[in-house]
């Protein structure tokens, strides 16, 4: 019976895939598919930015920090060149370090915890059928659409200009990224909690491990031990979400984003009930107002968002039925709230986990780096909050 | 309701409105864009833009 479920499941999305092509054109299908990978490998992998900034808030646990330093460094890898050669065919992620990056980014950070998912987490969780990241998905529809109309005057508040390390050449920007993210993972390594050794020879061998674990910024057995082992989902969705990365690169131009799709959902859906984008300093102006008198099944993030949230419900369905607790009403609400931030924070911030975090850094851009520093920060408190309410 | 008929419905609702939506919407702006290239390298036009960096 398995087997019909995963025939009904891969003729589904190659329809819609097919679907998507014949309505919009060859590159928003593949796109379509690129996205089905995105969500097959987040659910399949349980990839998530939320949880492994989490498990290493509370737990001292680097699993996910580890994998999402070497999404970042494959990422940058295999893209930077791209860009470079690509005389403005491919472009990176690339923002200006204004006061509402560092707020939003801080402000997105402590919603994620809230809402148990950041941009790319919230569509795959809802896409395996969470229920809480069904009730998040509106809010941060509503949250991105306003907080992109106002993104405008955040900016206007000031800041220091973009800098793009690509400037400098494509093996400097790389170089500095590889180094950035290998210091936080040798700094993630060293804070990693340990069991404490029954006898002074094995804490003696312990403490040298650690100096050569945190040297050479690598997993080796003793911060393994102590967290099991880097478990293999973690490597082996880092590895395949670079892959994916570099497709979804080199079809659309431009790196893979999650909150601009969701942003659109949200004009669409107010333009329904009468509001116009005509004057509005973000909707109404280029290249924005061009997107949102198209069709939403030719933007390049609504498509990739669409293919993410079906994916994740085939790589949920493959292996059965998945199931979920349903949360308390507070739990619920806290959510819906969080959504809300979310979803207005990321426009202040430039993007998400998706479009800044892993876009910005892989695209040598420095306001990526801001946005982890603020946007960890911020999830410290967000962890807190969040067992407050669940206490 | 047990977990397994929730997701199921959940699913069947969700993805319906989607369809709808995405049906109204292309059929209400269809003709007033331009397909571009199959691949975005190599083909000697930059990127449409709409991102969420802003650009």
């Amino acid at each position: 019976m398995r087997w019909i479920t995963r025939l009904v499941l891969v003729l589904i999305g190659l329809s819609g895939v097919l679907a998507v092509t014949l309505a919009t054109g060859i590159r928003q299908g593949l796109l379509t598919l690129v996205g089905i990978g995105f969500g097959a490998v987040l659910q399949g992998a349980r990839f998530g930015f939320t949880t492994g900034w989490r498990d290493f808030i509370e737990h001292r646990n680097p699993q996910g920090l580890w994998a999402q330093m070497l999404l970042l460094v494959l990422a940058a890898a295999l893209t930077l060149p791209l860009i470079a050669g690509s005389g403005g065919e491919l472009v990176g992620a690339v923002a200006p370090l204004t006061f509402s990056l560092v707020l939003g980014a801080f402000l997105f950070g402590a919603a994620m915890q809230l809402a148990d998912g950041c941009g790319s987490g919230t569509l795959y969780k809802a896409g395996a059928g969470a229920p809480l990241s069904f009730a998040v998905l509106p809010t941060f529809a509503i949250g991105s659409f306003v907080g992109a109309s106002h993104q405008p005057g955040w900016i206007a508040l000031g800041g220091l200009p973009a800098i793009d390390l690509l400037q400098y050449g494509w093996p400097t920007a790389l170089a500095v990224t590889v180094i950035g993210c290998c210091t936080v993972a040798a700094l993630a390594g060293r804070a990693a909690r340990r069991p404490e050794p029954a006898n002074p020879v094995a804490k003696m061998q312990q403490l040298a491990r650690s100096a050569v674990a945190s040297f050479v910024a690598q997993p080796v057995s003793s911060s393994a031990d102590a967290t099991g082992g880097w478990a293999r989902r973690w490597w082996i969705g880092a590895v395949l979400l670079a892959v994916l990365y570099l497709i979804h690169m080199v079809v659309a131009g431009q790196p893979w984003g999650i909150v601009y799709g969701i942003g659109i959902w949200g004009a669409k859906l107010f333009s329904v009930f009468g509001w116009s984008p005509v004057g509005d300093p973000f909707w109404g102006v280029a290249p924005h107002a061009a997107r949102l008198a198209e069709p939403l099944l030719a933007d390049v993030t609504s498509v990739t968002n669409l293919g993410l949230i079906f994916g994740a419900l085939a790589a949920s369905r493959w292996n059965g039925t998945a199931t979920f607790k349903t949360p308390s009403g507070k739990r619920l609400l806290a959510a819906c709230v969080a959504g809300l931030i979310m979803g207005y924070s990321s426009r202040m911030a430039f993007g998400c986990n998706v479009g800044a975090y892993l876009g910005g850094i892989a695209s040598a851009s420095v306001h990526g780096w801001v946005w982890f520093a603020l946007a960890f920060a911020g999830s410290i408190l967000g962890v807190r909050i969040r067992n407050r309410i669940a206490a | 309701m047990d977990s397994k008929k929730l997701f199921r419905a959940g699913t069947a609702v969700f993805w319906l409105a989607v369809l709808v939506l995405v049906a109204l919407d292309t059929m209400g702006t269809g003709g007033i864009r331009v397909e571009p290239p199959p691949i975005a390298l190599g083909s000697g036009q930059a990127a449409s833009g709409g991102h969420c960096s802003g650009r």
